[in-house]
């Protein structure tokens, strides 16, 4: 198993190159030159070319791009081009709010996600099971932007429970976490579901019913602890995108994370700011799945320590 | 076909038709401003209101949904033909083009697929074209890796090697015989895909990269109206709604498709 964890560790190195070297590639290819965008289209020569040597653009791509990943290894990430404040600095600052939401979505999807799944697998094909299907496919064709905006309407415009925005306690997180646990929450009811049908079948559940088991026990004991297996690659996977910036959800409730100062640098061309979360953001993304695969092979003996099934 | 499946299909049959036949069934031009009609709420003259530049909002819910249903089923079907092109290559001749391959599918795959939409597509001017090449440059991936494990069984089986014993070259083995193999697949994967494709183009259109004003795209009409979810929360629920039920039609559509094809145990990937 530790073999296993190594090699994938090993892996994020040229994964890394790879990331690097595209989001350098597409930045580099942003339309628009950010220095006329910082001193506007009059300002004389002289205060261009200056600015340009201070970011660097005036020299070849191949000797920015190794300035860039040299500055990366030591952490440093350049500054943004319009606060000058260090692009790392901001995204160490910003990372713990989109932590927050993160957690907070995923404290509503992940329970309730299992709960909704096993009882519509129990109750399979039955009333009850469709209406939990049909939320859940609608849950996954709800744009998060409108969803956000709905349910701001309704509880911060309407019935003015909550702050409609803005970064801070639990009343500013309700919202926004629950926009962002409606995707999550559809995906996990749906695996759930695949998954403890899958596990319904199997010798050992009647085995356990023949024994005389409680049904409770049947279910929570045998079938969830099997049937969660498939489910914690859904959590990891849903989880890393969260971590990397919600970008929509973020931007409707002015949610000071990562995904909102993305979006700000994409609108603003700020290179620096939409490489630097480009980067952290996938980086966040390989290595919470490649937690998840550890996990996986913590919790599910059958795969074996050279990442085969069975 | 399921009940459901056909239930779907007419639906996105029903919002294609409106969409496509919208100047026969609304007479105002979607982007002609009416300063003397502002935010007007739904009423008879304008079924669904009008926006902030007085324009009527039915009118341009209809052409926005040509506009986002032609880009996702076009970026759907280029990521359709090249992720077959590419598995099939990928799948028969294994070796170290599979290995490239198959490092590109990891790395596109190792990122999250909105942000990578959102990167793709901050390189070229926002517009129409711009959304078909962000989406599908991050869609081909997930056919590429189904259509290479099909490939990779297909290529031992026995009619396989009948055909090449036979004497039939490579691209004929492919075309002939593992191609029409591979198709029922790849559509059953495009009719599962489609209604995220619907969902990351509306994103996109939200976030301003999609086509421009004043041209109209469900996504952007949230967004410009947006500020005006207070006063006047018409302008944005009907492109919200007409979001959910496309890409709901086209998910159900798809999941009818997988069970019918029963590929799911087949491949986990689906």
């Amino acid at each position: 198993m530790k073999a296993y964890a190594l090699k994938k560790i090993a892996l994020l190195f040229p994964l890394l190159f790879g990331i690097t070297l595209i989001t350098f590639v597409l930045t580099k290819a942003l339309p628009g030159d950010p220095v006329y965008s910082m001193v506007g289209e009059r300002a004389s020569p002289q205060v261009i070319e200056k600015i340009r040597k201070q970011i660097g653009s005036d020299k070849g791509v191949i000797r920015q791009y190794v300035g860039y990943a040299s500055l990366l290894l030591t952490g440093e990430m350049g500054r943004s081009y319009y606060s000058n404040r260090k692009v790392m600095d901001e995204i160490i600052a910003k990372f713990p709010n989109t932590l927050k939401l993160a957690v907070g979505a995923m404290c509503i999807a992940v329970p309730l996600g299992i709960f909704l799944g096993m009882t519509s697998a129990i109750n399979r094909n039955r009333a009850l099971d469709r209406m939990i299907s049909v939320f859940s496919i609608t849950g996954l064709s709800i744009p998060v932007f409108w969803s956000g905006l709905v349910l701001m309407l309704i509880f911060s415009l309407r019935l003015k429970l909550l702050p409609p925005s803005g970064t801070g306690d639990i009343r500013y997180l309700l919202l926004p976490a629950v926009t962002l646990s409606l995707p999550a929450l559809a995906s996990v009811v749906r695996v759930t579901r695949v998954s403890v049908l899958e596990i319904i079948e199997m010798p050992f559940i009647r085995t356990a019913r023949a024994k005389g088991i409680k049904e409770r026990s049947v279910t929570t004991v045998h079938m969830l602890k099997n049937a969660l297996i498939p489910v914690i690659t859904v959590i990891g996977l849903e989880f890393g995108s969260y971590l990397s910036g919600a970008v929509l959800t973020e931007t409707i409730f002015g949610w000071d994370g990562i995904g909102r100062f993305m979006m700000e640098g994409i609108t603003k061309r700020d290179y620096p700011v939409i490489m630097g979360c480009i980067i952290v953001s996938t980086v966040v993304f390989v290595l919470v799945n490649l937690l998840v695969d550890v996990i996986y092979i913590c919790v599910d003996p059958r795969v074996r320590a050279d990442g085969t099934e069975r | 076909m399921g009940l459901n499946g056909k239930i779907a299909l007419a639906l996105i049959m029903t919002i294609l038709a409106l969409s496509l036949l919208a100047p026969y069934i609304v007479s105002y031009d979607p982007d002609a401003i009416d300063l003397d009609s502002l935010r007007h709420p739904p009423s008879e003259k304008h079924l669904l209101g009008t926006d902030n530049k007085g324009r009527d909002i039915l009118a341009r819910v209809l052409h926005g949904g040509k506009i986002t249903i032609s880009i996702a089923v076009l970026a759907a079907l280029i990521s359709m033909t090249t992720g077959l092109f590419i598995g099939l290559m990928s799948g028969y001749f294994g070796g170290k083009l599979d290995m490239f391959f198959m490092s590109a599918v990891d790395l596109i795959l190792a990122f999250p697929s909105l942000l990578l939409a959102i990167g793709v597509s901050v390189i070229f001017p926002p517009g129409i074209y711009t959304v078909m090449i962000a989406l599908s440059a991050v869609g081909w991936a997930p056919f590429a890796r189904l259509i290479r494990g099909q490939v990779i069984v297909l290529r031992e089986a026995s009619f396989v090697e009948a055909a090449r014993s036979i004497g039939c070259s490579n691209k004929r083995i492919l075309l002939v015989h593992i191609l029409p193999q591979c198709i029922p697949l790849a559509f059953v994967m495009t009719g599962l895909k489609l209604g995220g494709y619907i969902l990351t183009e509306a994103a996109l259109s939200f976030l301003g990269l999609g086509p421009q004003p004043p041209a109209a795209t469900w996504g952007s009409m949230i967004s410009a109206n947006r500020v005006f979810i207070s006063s006047a929360p018409w302008m944005v629920l009907s492109p919200g709604i007409l979001i959910a039920i496309t890409a709901l039609s086209f998910n159900i559509l798809g999941d009818d498709l997988r069970d019918k094809h029963a590929v799911q145990r087949h491949d986990k990937s689906l």
